[in-house]
């Protein structure tokens, strides 16, 4: 019984996820990179969860590594009660896509839109005649605000919030349930990132897709989100609903990173106070012992460089890694 | 309007809504100019007829080859036959000047008020038609010259699109057999292959590959073996760099299969570089024929090749300087010309070169 409750639940299950990349430090040593190390977290069907951290915290790894785009050093995932693995991940990809960061660089130069969107449709075969395939393209190019005229034209010939459309009709190709955004507004200018984002909410809305929604800007998470997921040096921190977390933050690390959201109201800002971090974000191949953010830390103790603090529970979902706070 | 009334006043409070309409849909198609739909090649294509250099060789290499398709259908004298009055054999008529005519021929002329098709570059030793022989010359170079390229066109993109896309270990293996290939003195093993094959090698029973001739095949053979090297080398590079867009990733997460990804994302990206290696293959392949015919490893006789007419007429160079012209002329016209429109397809073709 527990078993089918649980399934129902989640669509997304991770559970203690490590990407670990070889990197080679002599001539014959190899060091191991800890990209993520250790992320566990769940997403309910239809949902959004934020993914936050700074450059370099293993966000991205954390979305591709879902993908199966790199093995897995360690970890389970669980899409809808099914273990993902290499096997599988062919089938499931048809239910899981990706939406990438660089609109620029995401599209192949030499494909007409038409083929960019028709790809995945290629791929699993998904229309039985031509004039299917391209039916279910307008209708994708129709749903992310594109105009029947722009199939022939190629991906140089769009703007950066175009291009990204292009990006998002490409991953709804196969009608998947989750989508792992990769950060896919960082690129775009900030009114043309407002235009996304609310058409990203607009497809979970009618479509009722669960997002894994990266990005490194705290407002926009949290504006798109339900629940946020704070990242440092490749481990999850923090995890809270996305008001909770804005209005109580817990982790100092989070605590910093709020503090460094612009505030529009001057008199506001003033009084405010900003938490700046010293010292540099220490290198994934050197991890600090113990808590990872320790030596930025203004609450570290002795405590902290013995053991990594667990996530633990402080008051409903709101979950938090740190011994002090 | 001064600044106190100004700042009171802004602009936007000075537009009165009601005097604006909306845009009809007409209307609004009118302002979405858009440039006309472009491909990179198509850009690419309007750059090189945009290169006077380019378009002169190409006006040459067109015209060469179209004397080459014409000229044995016009003249009516072969490659390997003598020159023959009333179906007897012109002794006299050996090593004539261009134009000029022996004196059996004039004779002939005068007896029955005819003409004889004239010897445009003269006759060679043996008394055959020079013009004809230049031309079946220039044919064997050119053949050579793309063949030999298409050999290294397809072994050295397989390769390096095999090695560049493996990547790792299988990369490195690979990469390691064409630096030895690459540090082997080519033109040492040219020669020596070029004999080995001649040797045995034997195409004559293989239809259409038999009539070209053993020599002929071997010398493609002997290209396609030692040159796709570079040809590897550059579309590797070309691959690696390729591979690490964002498109290939998107590709493999919407589950394309190896396959498809080299065959429609990476191919299409690196074909410029490819078109452009190949063209520039071409001029090397036919400067490496005419100098294996000239030192007497290329094709064989009666067959000419530019190397080899080169070749013999070195002995009567002073005597009849016409006879060593003519192939050489032939020859810089060809390379030069290829050698043009390489050139002008990098700069046509490289983006980074782009104005």
């Amino acid at each position: 019984m527990a078993e089918d409750i649980k399934k129902s639940e989640y669509l997304v299950e991770v559970k203690n996820l490590k990407e670990y990349f070889p990197v080679k430090t002599g001539f014959f040593k190899t060091t191991p990179l800890k990209a993520v190390d250790g992320v566990s977290f769940n997403i309910k069907p239809g949902e959004t969860l934020g993914l936050v951290g700074e450059s370099g915290c293993g966000k991205t790894t954390v979305g591709r590594t879902l993908l199966h785009l790199y093995k897995p050093t360690g970890g389970e995932f669980y899409f809808d009660g099914e273990l993902v693995t290499e096997k599988n991940i062919h089938q499931l990809r048809k239910q899981m896509q990706m939406v990438f960061q660089d609109p620029y660089s995401s599209l192949d130069p030499r494909m007409t839109v038409e083929d960019i969107i028709g790809e995945p449709l290629d791929v699993f075969k998904l229309y039985d005649s031509k004039g299917d395939r391209h039916d279910k393209i307008m209708d994708l190019m129709q749903l992310v605000g594109l105009n029947a005229e722009h199939a022939t034209r190629y991906a140089h010939e769009f703007s950066g919030g175009q291009r990204q459309r292009i990006g998002i009709a490409r991953a709804l190709a196969v009608n998947p349930r989750f989508i792992i955004c990769d950060e896919p507004v960082s690129a775009l200018d900030v009114s043309i990132q407002a235009q996304v984002i609310n058409m990203f909410e607009e497809i979970q809305e009618k479509l009722g897709i669960a997002y894994l929604f990266i990005a490194h800007d705290l407002l926009v998470v949290h504006h798109i989100s339900n629940r946020i997921a704070v990242m440092y040096l490749g481990k999850l921190v923090e995890i809270a609903d996305a008001d909770e977390l804005n209005n109580n933050p817990i982790h100092p690390y989070t605590l910093s990173l709020l503090s460094a959201v612009p505030i529009p109201d001057p008199e506001t800002a003033r009084k405010s106070q900003r938490i700046i971090l010293e010292g540099d974000v220490p290198s994934p191949m050197h991890m600090p012992s113990g808590c990872p953010f320790r030596t930025r830390c203004r609450y570290a103790t002795e405590q902290c460089a013995q053991a990594m603090p667990e996530l633990t529970s402080r008051g409903g979902d709101h979950m938090v890694a740190c011994f002090n706070r | 309007m001064d600044m106190q009334n100004l700042k009171k006043n802004p602009f936007s409070l000075q537009i009165d809504p009601a005097k604006f309409e909306k845009a009809t849909d007409d209307e609004k198609r009118q302002q979405d100019v858009m440039a006309e739909s472009t491909t990179f090649f198509k850009d690419g294509m309007r750059r090189l007829f945009h290169n006077p250099l380019a378009v002169m060789a190409m006006i040459i290499l067109a015209i060469l080859i179209v004397v080459m398709i014409v000229a044995p259908m016009v003249v009516p004298y072969s490659y390997e036959e003598i020159i023959t009055v009333e179906g007897v054999r012109d002794k006299a008529a050996t090593n004539l000047a261009p134009f000029e005519f022996s004196q059996r021929e004039q004779a002939f002329m005068e007896k029955y008020n005819v003409s004889v098709f004239p010897h445009i570059m003269g006759t060679d030793e043996l008394g055959r038609d020079y013009f004809i022989r230049v031309v079946y010359g220039a044919r064997v170079s050119l053949i050579v010259g793309v063949f030999a390229s298409l050999m290294v066109l397809l072994i050295g993109t397989l390769y390096g699109a095999v090695s560049g896309y493996a990547g790792g270990k299988t990369d490195m293996i690979m990469m390691r057999i064409v630096d030895i290939l690459y540090s082997l003195p080519d033109i040492l093993i040219v020669i020596l292959l070029a004999v080995v094959f001649k040797q045995t090698l034997d195409f004559s029973n293989i239809p259409i590959i038999g009539k070209l001739g053993t020599n002929m095949v071997s010398m493609f053979l002997v290209f396609g073996l030692l040159y796709w090297v570079g040809m590897a080398r550059i579309v590797r590079g070309e691959i690696l760099t390729i591979k690490e867009n964002e498109y290939i990733l998107a590709a493999k997460s919407v589950g394309a299969s190896p396959a498809h990804i080299v065959w429609s994302h990476i191919i299409p990206n690196c074909l410029s570089v490819i078109i452009i290696m190949t063209a520039q293959e071409i001029p090397a392949a036919i400067f490496t024929e005419s100098y294996l015919s000239f030192i007497g490893l290329g094709v064989a006789l009666p067959m000419p090749s530019l190397g080899s007419l080169a070749n013999a007429a070195r002995s009567g160079m002073q005597s009849y300087p016409w006879k060593l012209v003519f192939p050489a002329v032939a020859i810089i016209l060809i390379v030069l010309s290829f050698n043009l429109i390489g050139d002008a397809m990098r700069d046509a073709f490289d983006p980074k070169l782009k104005k």
